[in-house]
Order: C-alpha cells, then sequence, then structure tokens
C-alpha cells in the first residue's frame, strides 16, 4: 500500500509536484499517464527518493509506504530502495555478465552465500521470463543482450532483492513491439507478488496492464480512477482530452 | 569574391597545418640522425691512438676493457686474451720518466725528436701500451696501433657504466639512466595514484558543488607551477625530509625525486580520472542505488570499474609526465649515474642527463651523440606510452 498525502516538489523555484494525495492499493498496477512535463516521471521517482540525487530538490508533504513515512529523517534510504524496487526507460545493465547483473542487488545488501545467489538469480530471471533465453550464457556481458532482453534483466534484477513495490518508468518505451508485449505479459504475472506504479505514454498499454490510472497534468494530480472508468467514463474534462487525444 | 576570400583562408590554413606537421616530424628526424650516429663510431677522443709492441697478440680492445686497463684495474695483458705480460700505461706526460730533455731536443732544442721517441719506447717495451695524439704517430716495425671496438646498440642498452667523458675510451651505458628514470617515475606513480584517485572520487563523487568548483581551479593550478619551482621545494622541504627520515648520509635520493614527482603528476591524474568517473553515466549510478547500494557501494562496485579505463589511461600519462620530468628530478635526486639498488640511493634519469650533460658537449662528438640518442629513447618512451592511452582509451569507445 502506497499512500501520499499533500506532496509537494521543487526544483529549485519551479513547483514541479502541487498538492498530489493518491494510495495505490498493495498488488495492483497502478498506470501515471499525462503529457511530458507533468510530474509523472517526478512523483515515481519520490517513492524511492530518488529525487534525492538531484541537487536542489526540495519536497514537503508525505509519502507512506506500508503505513511509514519515508520521509521522515529516521528514514533508511539504502533499505527503503532494497523494497522499492525500479525499472528505467532505457535498459541499465551494468557491464558485468548477466549472472552478475543480477547477483548485485544481493551483494551489495551483504548476501554472502553463493548457493543462495545462485538460486535467486535463476527465480529473478524465470520471474522475468528471461531464464530460458540466457541460462546458458549466465557469464556472458549483459551488453550482449538485446534491447528487449536487457530490460527484461533489468527487471529481474529489481526483482533480485524481493522489493514489495516495483516503479517503472516507461519501461518498454525504447522496445519493438514484440519486446513491449513480453514486458506487458510480466507486468500481469509480477501483480501478483507486487505493487506496480508504472510510467507510460502508451493510453493503449495504460489500459491493458493497469488497474488503475492517474492522470497527471502541469504538476497536479488530475484524476485517480479504476482503469476502466478512465478510459470509458472520465468525470474530469480534461482527462476525456487527454485520453481521447485532443491535446498532449 | 567571396570564393576568393574562403580559398584564400583554406590555402593559409592548409600552410599552417602544415608547416607545423612538417617541422615536428623534421624535429623527429634531426633527434634520430643525431642519436642514431652514434653506433658505430669508436668510443675513443677523436684523434688519438694507442700505440702497442708489435710482439702483443691483442689487437682489438672493448671500451670496458680499455677503462679498466687505464684506471689500472686490469694490470696484466691476460685478462684481455694477450700474453702473460704486465702492462704498462704510457701517457704523453710520462716521457720524462724515460728520457731527458736533452735526448728528446733534437737540433734545435724543440723537442724534435719525441714522436719518434715514443714509438722508439713502445718498441722497446713489450707490455707498454701508449695512448698519444694520431699526429705524433710515427709508425716503425716494431710497433703496431690498437683498434677500439666501436659502440653497439646492445652495448649502450646492457652497459653499467656512463662515463662518457672518460678517457682515454668514454662508457656509453644507458643501464644506470634507463633504470634510474624508470624507479623514480613508477615509485612516483605508487605514490600519487592513491591520491591522485582518492581526490579524483572525492571531487567527481562526494564533494558538494561549491568545494568542486573550488577545488577543481587548484588542482589545475597546480600543473601550471614552473617545475624548478617545484625542484625548489623539493630541495628545501623533501630532501632533508627524506635524510633525517631515513638518516641518510645524504637526502639527494631516487625517494626525493619520486615524491617531487608524484606532487606533479597528481593535476594530471586528478584531472583525467575525475573526468572519466564523472562521465559514468547517471544510469548506471541510478540503477545501483535504486538496489539498495550505498554510494559508498555504487562508487567501488559501479563507478571505479565503469571509469577504470579512464583511471589506467591518467595513470599511464602520469608516468609519461614523471618520465619526461627534467628540472625538479635533476635537483632533487642526486644524479650519480650507478644503477640502483634500493631507492635511497641518488639516481640519475634521462631527462636529466640530458639537461645537465648537453652544455659540455662538443657539437658531433660522441658524448653530444649519445645524448642525442637518450633523446630518442625519451621519445619512444613517450610515443608508447600515448599509444597506450589512445589503444586503452580507444578500446573503450568500441565497447561502448
Amino acid at each position: 500500500m502506497i499512500e501520499s498525502k499533500n506532496l509537494n516538489l521543487y526544483y529549485g523555484q519551479y513547483h514541479a509536484l502541487k498538492n498530489i494525495s493518491l494510495s495505490m492499493p498493495a498488488k495492483t498496477v497502478t498506470a501515471l499517464i499525462g503529457p511530458s512535463g507533468c510530474g509523472k516521471s517526478t512523483f515515481l521517482r519520490t517513492l524511492n527518493r530518488m529525487n534525492d540525487l538531484i541537487p536542489g530538490v526540495k519536497i514537503d508533504g508525505e509519502v507512506l509506504i506500508d503505513g511509514k513515512n519515508i520521509y521522515k529523517d529516521k528514514m533508511d534510504i539504502d533499505l527503503l530502495r532494497k523494497k522499492v524496487g525500479m525499472v528505467f526507460q532505457k535498459a541499465n545493465p551494468f557491464p558485468k555478465s548477466i549472472f552478475e547483473n543480477i547477483a548485485y542487488g544481493l551483494r551489495v545488501n551483504g548476501v554472502r552465500d553463493e548457493s543462495f545467489i545462485k538460486e535467486r538469480v535463476e527465480k529473478s530471471l524465470k520471474q522475468a521470463a528471461l531464464w530460458g533465453e540466457v541460462k546458458d550464457v549466465l557469464k556472458k556481458s549483459a551488453l550482449a543482450l538485446s534491447g528487449g532482453q536487457q530490460q527484461r534483466l533489468c527487471i529481474a534484477r529489481a526483482l533480485a532483492v524481493e522489493p514489495q513495490v516495483l516503479l517503472m518508468d516507461e519501461p518498454a518505451s525504447a522496445l519493438d513491439p514484440i519486446s513491449t508485449s513480453k514486458i506487458e505479459e510480466l507486468i500481469h504475472e509480477l501483480k501478483k507478488d507486487f505493487t506496480i506504479a508504472i510510467v507510460t505514454h502508451n493510453m493503449q498499454q495504460a489500459a491493458r496492464v493497469s488497474d488503475y490510472t492517474a492522470f497527471f497534468y502541469l504538476g497536479e494530480l488530475v484524476e485517480l480512477d479504476e482503469t476502466k472508468t478512465i478510459f470509458i467514463n472520465p468525470k474530469k474534462e480534461q482527462t476525456q482530452n487527454y485520453i481521447t487525444g485532443r491535446f498532449g | 569574391m567571396k570564393k576568393i576570400y574562403e580559398k584564400a583562408a583554406h590555402a593559409v590554413l592548409f600552410a599552417s597545418s602544415t608547416v607545423s606537421i612538417i617541422t615536428v616530424l623534421l624535429i623527429i628526424l634531426f633527434l634520430f640522425r643525431e642519436g642514431l650516429g652514434l653506433f658505430g663510431q669508436k668510443p675513443i677522443e677523436d684523434g688519438q691512438v694507442l700505440l702497442v709492441n708489435k710482439s702483443n697478440p691483442v689487437n682489438k680492445l672493448t671500451s670496458d676493457e680499455l677503462k679498466n686497463i687505464f684506471d689500472q684495474e686490469y694490470t696484466n695483458w691476460k685478462t684481455v686474451g694477450g700474453s702473460n705480460d704486465s702492462i704498462l700505461l704510457f701517457r704523453i706526460d710520462d716521457i720524462f720518466n724515460y728520457y731527458t730533455e736533452e735526448e728528446l731536443a733534437g737540433v734545435d732544442t724543440n723537442m724534435q725528436l719525441l714522436n719518434e721517441k715514443v714509438s722508439e719506447l713502445v718498441g722497446k717495451q713489450t707490455g707498454m701500451v701508449a695512448f698519444i695524439p694520431e699526429k705524433q704517430l710515427v709508425l716503425n716495425d716494431k710497433v703496431k696501433t690498437i683498434e677500439v671496438e666501436p659502440v653497439t646498440v646492445s652495448g649502450f642498452f646492457g652497459g653499467e657504466l656512463w662515463f662518457p667523458t672518460s678517457q682515454p675510451a668514454a662508457q656509453f651505458g644507458i643501464l644506470p639512466l634507463l633504470s634510474g628514470t624508470l624507479w623514480v617515475s613508477l615509485l612516483a606513480i605508487f605514490i600519487a595514484l592513491p591520491f591522485g584517485l582518492a581526490t579524483a572520487v572525492y571531487m567527481a563523487e562526494i564533494a558538494r558543488p561549491s568545494v568542486r568548483n573550488m577545488l577543481k581551479p587548484v588542482v589545475e593550478l597546480l600543473s601550471g607551477i614552473p617545475s624548478v619551482v617545484y625542484g625548489f621545494f623539493g630541495l628545501i622541504v623533501i630532501v632533508p625530509l627524506v635524510q633525517q627520515l631515513f638518516s641518510l648520509p645524504v637526502g639527494e635520493t631516487g625517494l626525493a625525486g619520486s615524491i617531487v614527482l608524484a606532487i606533479m603528476a597528481l593535476p594530471t591524474i586528478i584531472t583525467v580520472a575525475e573526468d572519466s568517473i564523472r562521465n559514468t553515466p547517471r544510469s548506471m549510478k541510478e540503477a545501483s542505488l535504486a538496489l539498495g547500494a550505498t554510494h559508498w557501494q555504487t562508487i567501488y562496485r559501479v563507478i571505479i570499474p565503469y571509469a577504470s579505463s579512464g583511471i589506467t589511461a591518467a595513470v599511464i600519462l602520469g608516468i609519461g609526465r614523471a618520465i619526461g620530468e627534467t628540472m625538479a628530478v635533476l635537483m632533487v635526486t642526486g644524479n650519480a649515474a650507478i644503477i640502483p639498488h634500493t631507492i635511497l640511493q641518488p639516481m640519475r634519469t634521462i631527462p636529466a642527463t640530458i639537461a645537465a650533460e648537453l652544455g659540455e658537449a662538443a657539437k658531433g662528438g660522441m658524448h653530444y651523440k649519445a645524448l642525442f640518442a637518450l633523446g630518442c629513447i625519451l621519445f619512444l618512451i613517450t610515443l608508447l606510452v600515448n599509444i597506450t592511452v589512445e589503444f586503452i582509451s580507444g578500446g573503450k569507445r568500441i565497447k561502448r
């Protein structure tokens, strides 16, 4: 369960997120849609405090994950990020072997048991529907994989540390239709175990994969509802205009 | 109208680039022409010959043997492959030990007979070797001249003695200089690498932007300080420090040189390494952090491996800087041309040798050519360094 309350974010003087309050139920997929620059990616990155890396960012308000405010001073950010995994727009495997890419998250979290790591690598690759393709080449460089495979590798890497939440920032925007559909199938599968938030520019994708859809516009949350409702019968005119392609 | 201007501009650009490239190539050509002239020459002083008794079976001596004979290290001809006869040295000043002035005087008392008397003497003494000017040479049937073996490439690179002005035979073995250069430069890098890398990581990853903006110009300023100033600093501060720390008779050692060079190589290492660390894509850092890695884990598990080729390039460029450095090293290393066994000995590097000795070497002489040959070696080493850097950073580009 993810909840944000009156969340405001500033890049220096620029007010990028305005009073966002929303909640995402556990083990559902929530799609964040909206035109470029509307703040949906920024919002996604507040959920694992990735915005902390950007100088000049100021945040107020609350983000609760399992009832705990992650912006409280005593929050262990590394632990938070282990709990809230993230998949980026562009596949970003490390220049290491396939195996070491997946094992990385375990190693940095202090796992030493090699047989456990091996098991977990296999499990994550299976979850990410990549095992069959790479099981014989685990020692090969991850950079030798295709773009779609790299993205699934990144998903497997995120899953290996057993997060509760998975944040996906346009995970399929750089992929061909076949790879995209594989990722979408994967999201369906992962929903059983994880709470997923996905940013997408692709309206059909949002309709296909998500249970809930949040429409952002100019840093504000315009509407959040069940995906069916948003796409068939939105309450706000702005939402209607956006999903029918009249602007954006 | 415009076309003519453009053509003129093109011509000017073409001409200046051609001139600069040709100039550089000519310098290299000149360097090698002078340097290669050393090989095949006989390392005996110009216009001098060696005269021995005809019965002496020795016909040829290496410059090494010659030096040992005249240093009285070898006292018997057996040592150099001759008969069992003790060696008797003769220099032109020794003539009065054998003849009186009257005997040499000749008709007009002007030492007319000197030349004949030298040959006469050598003809009488079977073990004598005379080192005399060629124009005083009068051959008779009891004497012969002996040859000195020319300088060879293997003798040049493998020779352990550097006595370019020794008489009668100069010694051109560059092993002491080469090993001095390598010792000093490599130790300098070992000292500079941890500090340089630490500073680079700090500046690129840890320091706040304001601190970094202050540090960066300071580091760049370091590389602008003239090397003679570093030499001063080394002489006044580091040399006494090394002397006290290791209770040495003199502080001018390879170590002092290494420390000064390390300080001088730091700006290069820091700047290049920092650039490559900062060039690590943000997506790599984010990927690592998003998996729950700490900043420090991200630095040493992702960023440093990613930047490793850049860091290697930084180190090699630092070595290049250290190997070519002249003035500061000349001032603090003590400049003894001996093969070092520890870093706490005085050492002499190739550039320091060139700088110190070129002024006193006669133009066109062997010593002069030997220094040019050293210059060639220095050039080849730096060329190798640059090719390595190009290779490493080029390989990285392909990998991407």
